[in-house]
């Protein structure tokens, strides 16, 4: 009896583990496929962050839903008009990615992430901050590229600051088109470890590169 | 295990058919709709985000007793118990808004803060350098604030009235006792410290915290760096001399080393720009400094900076009570600084603030009576000419320990105690003509308890309440100071402020040793601020009233020495001030402008009664500009000082009259000065540049304007003397280069 009691619960462990990873997957590729158009729409970046943020706290174990969680909101924050509030949107991004990091150290991906969230701190304030948070953007950077070389979103990402950086500063197309080239070679062979790992940014390195004739 | 599956399959077709609903509105306490809110159904995937009409709505399959959470940033989140039956469910939902930093009012009557973070800071720490009346010295570019006076002819800041020794500087929590380099006659002397050592200030020009104390008018307080970003090493090359430094960092960035050099000499500098006196020793300073940093594992910091520094000067100047004779000074000061303190969190949600200092400082001063050959002479008829010549020798030794305590609550409030002691021992050595000596020493314990508290009741409204406890073994009693400040939000970008607070001081050390049973000087401030502020723009106004007591007058005391005779001086201040700075309405450019009216009067010293005094102007302006052309790689800073005439008096002892006497006075020209500095970065960009070079020039009184400060009298009132700078104007050119990294910005900043 005891023995067919546990049988009997371990099938019910892992018809629920199995359930639970279906209802994981169904919801995460629901809003993966909103994600592009969200990198598009600004007005849903938050809905479809606060989406992804659900469904991690909820998991707590998994990684991709904070990671998608600070990536949309970094790019929310990327696109407020009111530089106030800038601050808040990236520390909130700061605070998720954190937990991402916490669940897989030493992530390429994961350094993107904190890139961007640099970045966006150092937009606040240029002239002011480029010491600060421009040192500790590229850090992550440079880290992103030696934990996965093979992840084309770090020179992405590099391409994109330098098409935005005066020439005066060693910015402008003709330095900017070098990386994204790179990105773009890395984009040709570029596999996602899963159907729900990162495998965005292509378009956007595309229209980056288009965009610097 | 067919009767398992079948129940699977009721339990998964009862889910389906029982989606539930949720909506409703999300607002905040005055029932505007809020955006962007999160909701969430707890443990489960599903909610949905407000639009932006507070709207919310989703549905789950869930069932039972389930919990709704809502989250929005600057919110506090709230959660709420539901239990989904079959029913739609209607719930609204109310926000309370978070109590933050960033949305908080900041209590900020009377105070002015330089810093790169500090939400409502006035200038930041490049600021404080790229002023071009400053020259890198940094009380001087508080002197384009209002609230601060245009005095030239001594150090210090002269702050709403007060005189500059009611003005202290504070490194890190302790007072640094010789900020500036010793004085010399009619010429001001520059702080001692650079100004890149430090990542914040706060200047409050009155009502400042119960934290520091034993300043009349105002407080300076300045927050030494933390880790450097990374290890470098620089060079400098000016008309003033050369210096170097490296700064290391370690590897796993918890701590750092440094060490630095600087040598400054004023020969090439005085042979191209002839000074009004003749110096036949040009003032030469040598002075080396080393740090070390350290993070704690809890996030703290112990932080040491030590510096040690010796400078030499002497000139000549035509003595005021003759036609031939000159007055020959000299001065060779050695001065030693040390200052360790630790910051950490300890526990319990306490954090510690803790440090101590100790310095020695020692001046070696001579004045001698020379004749046309630049020979010394005595002259005991009239007996005042003997007093010319005479030695001087100050040493002093200081020492303070202090410990400030501190916990937060309910995020931004928080409590504060600590206290301070601190050691001071001067002995001064006075020889006269004919050999005979005066030695003098004034020893202190300063004792001081203080406790502090900050309330925020809203995001709107806040108060700081503290109270000052101190014990002076000069003075022999205790006093009690009780500080208030309380701000109030108008709008979403101004803010009202109100602050009051008593403060005591002890004579100045020229004054002392005074007659006994003297007791402190008290100032009390009153100060009503308005601030507008974006990220773009500031617009500051203040009113203040302070009212001097028990000032020190002053008498001979048996060496014919001028001290402190009893505290029944008094006096008042009052003004209203305005402050307008916009780094946005003409594209690259960014200028401030202040403005000061101050009506002053005090009856202190030997004056013969309420008198306005020589270092207060009633109208100061202060116009600064700059502006960076990124294709040029140059940038150009640009300033303007303006002040209304000071008076200057004739005080003299009328023998008939047996008392002090106004015998004359008068009001100088006003005070008009440009100053224009220019840097020229040619390696801005470069990538992978190995060395990082900058060029400066600057010039001060660029117009080359006539700038009177004050007159001097002779002997017997006969004939004045205009107080004006040792020269028209001064240019500097140096080149800075730094090694590793690109630190451009800061060497331009550095050596404005």
């Amino acid at each position: 009896m005891k023995k067919l009691l546990f049988m009997a619960g371990a099938c019910f462990m892992m018809a629920s583990v199995f359930a639970q990873s279906e209802k994981f997957t169904g919801a995460m590729k629901k809003n993966l496929a909103a994600l592009d158009t969200a990198f598009q729409n600004p007005a849903s970046l938050l809905s479809v962050a606060n989406n992804f943020e659900r469904i991690a706290t909820a998991e707590k174990t998994q990684w991709l839903p904070y990671y998608y969680a600070a990536l949309l909101q970094v790019n929310y924050g990327f696109g407020l008009q009111d530089k106030s509030q800038v601050d808040a949107v990236a520390d909130k991004a700061n605070e998720l990615i954190s937990k991402a990091d916490s669940l897989a150290p030493n992530n390429s991906e994961i350094s993107c992430v904190k890139s961007m969230i640099a970045s966006c701190h150092m937009m606040v304030d240029p002239m002011q901050r480029w010491q600060q948070y421009g040192a500790a953007s590229n850090e992550a950077m440079e880290a992103a590229m030696v934990q996965d070389p093979t992840n084309p979103r770090p020179y992405l990402l590099k391409g994109q600051g330098l098409k935005y950086t005066p020439e005066q500063f060693g910015g402008g197309c003709a330095t900017a088109k070098v990386e994204l080239k790179t990105a773009l070679d890395k984009y040709a062979t570029f596999k996602p470890a899963g159907e729900l790992y990162p495998d965005w940014g292509k378009d956007i390195a595309q229209g980056l590169f288009d965009g610097c004739k | 295990m067919k009767y398992i599956t079948t129940s699977a399959f009721l339990f998964s077709f009862c889910l389906c058919q029982a989606q539930v609903k949720i909506s409703g509105t999300v607002t905040d306490k005055k029932n505007k709709p809020l955006a962007g809110v999160s909701i969430q159904l707890k443990d489960s995937y599903d909610g949905a985000t407000s639009d932006s009409i507070g709207n919310y709505s989703f549905t789950t399959d869930e069932k039972g007793e389930k919990e709704i959470e809502a989250s929005s940033s600057g919110y506090l989140p709230v959660s709420q118990k539901i239990t989904i039956a079959g029913a739609p469910i209607s719930l609204n939902l109310l926000l309370k808004e978070q109590i933050t930093e960033l949305k908080a009012v900041v209590i900020s009557a009377g105070t002015f803060e330089a810093s790169d973070k500090a939400k409502g800071a006035v200038l930041n720490s490049i600021d404080v350098v790229t002023t071009p009346s400053a020259n890198g010295d940094i009380t001087s570019a508080f002197k384009t604030l209002p609230g601060t006076q245009q005095v030239g002819e001594s150090e210090g800041l002269f702050v709403r009235g007060g005189s500059a020794t009611e003005s202290k500087i504070y490194i890190d929590g302790t007072l640094v006792s010789n900020f500036f380099y010793s004085s010399t006659p009619g010429v001001a002397s520059r702080g001692r410290f650079n100004p890149f050592l430090f990542k914040g200030t706060v200047f409050s020009t009155g009502g400042y915290s119960a934290l520091y104390g034993q300043a009349l008018s105002s407080a300076l307080v300045l927050e030494s760096i933390d880790l450097p970003e990374r290890s470098e090493a620089d060079l400098g090359i000016s008309v003033l001399g050369l210096g170097g430094g490296i700064q290391k960092l370690s590897k796993d960035k918890r701590s750092s080393w440094g060490v630095s050099f600087n040598y400054t000499n004023l020969w090439l500098g005085f042979k191209v720009f002839k000074q009004k006196q003749d110096y036949f020793q040009v003032p030469v300073v040598s002075q080396g400094d080393a740090n070390f940093r350290i993070r704690t594992k809890t996030g703290g910091m112990v932080k040491y900076y030590g510096y040690i520094s010796h400078n030499k000067t002497a000139f000549r100047t035509n003595d005021i009570d003759s036609v031939v004779l000159k007055d020959a000074f000299s001065i060779s000061n050695l001065n030693m600084y040390h200052n360790l303190s630790w910051k950490d969190r300890i526990g319990g949600g306490w954090r510690i603030n803790t440090g101590a200092s100790f310095s020695t400082n020692k001046d070696d001063i001579g004045n001698e009576l020379q004749d046309a050959n630049n020979n010394k002479i005595l002259i005991s008829t009239p007996e005042f000419y003997a007093f010319k010549n005479f030695d001087l020798v100050n040493k002093g030794v200081y020492a303070q320990g202090r410990v400030v305590l501190e916990k937060k609550f309910l995020g931004l409030n928080a409590f504060r105690f600590g206290a301070d002691y601190f050691y001071s021992n001067e002995k001064s050595s006075y020889t006269l003509y004919d050999g005979t000596k005066y030695e003098e020493q004034v020893k202190d314990n300063l004792l001081a308890a203080f406790a502090e508290t900050d309330i925020y009741l809203t995001n709107n409204l806040a108060a700081k309440l503290g109270g000052r406890l101190e014990h002076s073994d000069l003075m022999k009693r205790w006093n009690i100071a009780p500080r208030a400040s309380l701000a109030y939000k108008t709008g979403d970008k101004s803010q009202a402020s109100f602050a009051y607070g008593i403060f005591y001081q002890n004579p100045e050390r020229k004054l002392l040793p005074g007659a006994a049973g003297l007791d402190y000087s008290k100032a009390s401030h009153y100060i009503l601020q308005y601030i507008n502020q974006t990220k773009d723009y500031t617009f500051r106004t203040e009113m203040f009233y302070k009212k001097y007591d028990r000032l020190y007058k002053t008498g001979f005391n048996s060496n014919g020495r001028e001290v402190a005779t009893n505290a029944n001086g008094l006096g008042y201040a009052k003004g209203v001030e305005l402050f307008w700075r916009d780094k946005k309405t003409i594209k690259n450019v960014d200028y401030w402008i202040s403005y000061s009216y101050l009506d002053t009067k005090r009856d202190y010293l030997n004056y013969p009664g309420e008198i306005q005094p020589p270092f207060a102007a009633s109208h100061t302006a202060s116009f600064v500009f700059k502006r960076f052309v990124l294709p040029w790689k140059m940038g150009f800073n640009f300033s303007y000082n303006f002040a209304t005439g000071r008076p200057y008096y004739r005080i003299a002892y009328n023998e008939t009259q047996q008392r002090y006497l106004v015998a004359d006075q008068g009001k100088t020209i006003n005070y008009n000065s440009m100053g224009f500095s220019f840097n020229y970065l040619p390696s801005l960009g470069k990538q992978n540049a190995k060395v990082f070079s900058v060029f400066v020039i600057g010039v001060n009184n660029v117009l080359g304007q006539n700038l009177v400060y004050s007159y001097n009298y002779n002997h017997d009132g006969s004939r004045k003397e205009a107080v004006t700078p040792p020269s028209k104007r001064f240019v500097f050119i140096g080149c800075f280069l730094s090694f590793g990294t690109d630190r451009s910005q800061e060497a331009i900043n550095n050596n404005l």
